[in-house]
């Protein structure tokens, strides 16, 4: 049936069963039609019990990231047309713990998203008075690309680097710490490094590459991190040359 | 990140160990690999220069010697193998300094087209200037 398309669905339901399993479906496949609407046709018509995030359907709130065809994608922003005449496979996203089904566990990220502060780090607020922290179009276009991360985590299921060690920091994390350290209203630099600047940190990035290439924002997490790897390297050899901080 | 708190543990959550042939799964990861591995070709060009300085300085003898065992099949093997993967280092390392390195002129980023490019030129010359001291001098 060239209007349909075969969605094989990672199932596991952790109560009865220590595997995963896949269930087919035969869903519609007008060229409208993503992944994601896919997912919700099935759930909706056909197996009720299946589990999966999603939210905004629109490439903003990063909930709906999946392993699709074995690769991480943002199943809002792939369409099924384009796998035709399928199958296709979809599997909860790689390197994460899987709760059921195609719901992967975030925790481990979302503490590691805190601990760079991804914020504005300021030691001194200025008073409402003094107005507003101005900032030229040079300055927003130092920082812009990697504020356009939405925390889909696609990197990290994309980087083998966090799948044999979960203590890396990882793509993403990395990248915002950027997003804030090249912001000119920022003073937070010296903070995040000192959480960086370890093996954990921007030395456990061996440069595979796959998280820019995965990105469905184009944030480039790869660069972020060779950056800020010249930047960790600049200040440690200024630390060892110059231990009075002259 | 030494405060990194430890991986959550829940019995019920699957954990699937990241297979040890990886790097075979997909070619740009077989390519990662093989761009770390090209450094081991990088560490005998500089054993192999050293080596030829070091023959050299023993006098003419010596230098006749080592060349003649150069022409050996299996060093001329390695080193043609080397010398592919020096370049393909090169390249990779030339197409990731633009993304390393951020040069700005004035308040102006320069473009990281012409960083790459900076890098092919010094590249270039440096190349020219090997050739010339070892074919023109």
């Amino acid at each position: 049936m060239r209007d349909h398309i075969t969605l094989q669905v990672a199932r596991y339901l952790p109560e009865k069963q220590s595997e995963p399993t896949f269930d087919e479906h035969e869903v519609p496949c007008p060229k409208d039609w993503v992944v994601l609407d896919g997912l919700n046709y099935i759930k909706d018509r056909i197996d009720g019990t299946l589990s999966y995030r999603w939210s905004c359907r629109m490439g903003i709130c990063g909930s709906c990231g999946m392993t699709v065809n074995g690769e991480p994608k943002l199943t809002c922003a792939t369409f099924l047309a384009d796998y035709a005449p399928g199958p296709l496979r979809i599997e909860p996203l790689r390197n994460f713990p899987i709760i059921r089904d195609l719901i992967v566990d975030i925790g481990d990220f979302m503490r590691k998203l805190v601990a760079v502060k991804p914020f504005i780090v300021r030691r001194y607020e200025k008073p409402l008075s003094d107005g507003e922290y101005l900032q030229t179009p040079d300055e927003l276009d130092e920082y812009k690309q990697f504020s356009m991360c939405i925390n889909c985590m696609l990197c990290y299921a994309a980087c083998p680097i966090y799948g044999l060690d979960p203590k890396f920091i990882g793509p993403a994390a990395i990248a915002l710490a950027q997003r804030y350290n090249l912001d000119n209203r920022d003073e937070g630099a010296a903070q995040r490094m000192d959480v960086l600047n370890e093996h954990a940190g921007i030395w456990g990035c061996t440069f595979v590459g796959e998280c820019t290439k995965v990105c469905p924002k184009n944030v480039d997490p790869a660069g972020a991190i060779q950056r800020y790897k010249l930047t960790g390297a600049v200040e440690s050899m200024k630390a060892f040359f110059m231990p009075r901080g002259a | 990140m030494a405060e990194s708190p430890a991986y959550t543990y829940h019995p019920r959550w699957l954990r699937r160990r990241v297979s040890t042939y990886w790097w075979l799964e997909k070619w740009s990861y077989f390519a990662f690999v093989l761009r770390e591995g090209s450094c081991l070709f990088v560490a005998w060009f500089v054993v192999y220069l050293l080596l030829l300085i070091w023959r050299v300085l023993q006098g003419d003898a010596a230098y006749q010697e080592f060349l003649a065992w150069s022409a050996r099949p299996s060093v001329l093997v390695l080193d043609i193998v080397s010398f592919l993967f020096l370049v393909y280092h090169a390249i990779t390392f030339f197409d990731a300094a633009p993304r390393a390195l951020v040069v700005h002129v004035g308040s102006k980023r320069v473009p990281q087209q012409l960083v790459g490019a900076s890098h092919y030129a010094a590249w270039l010359v440096a190349s020219a200037v090997v050739f010339w001291l070892v074919l023109g001098a």
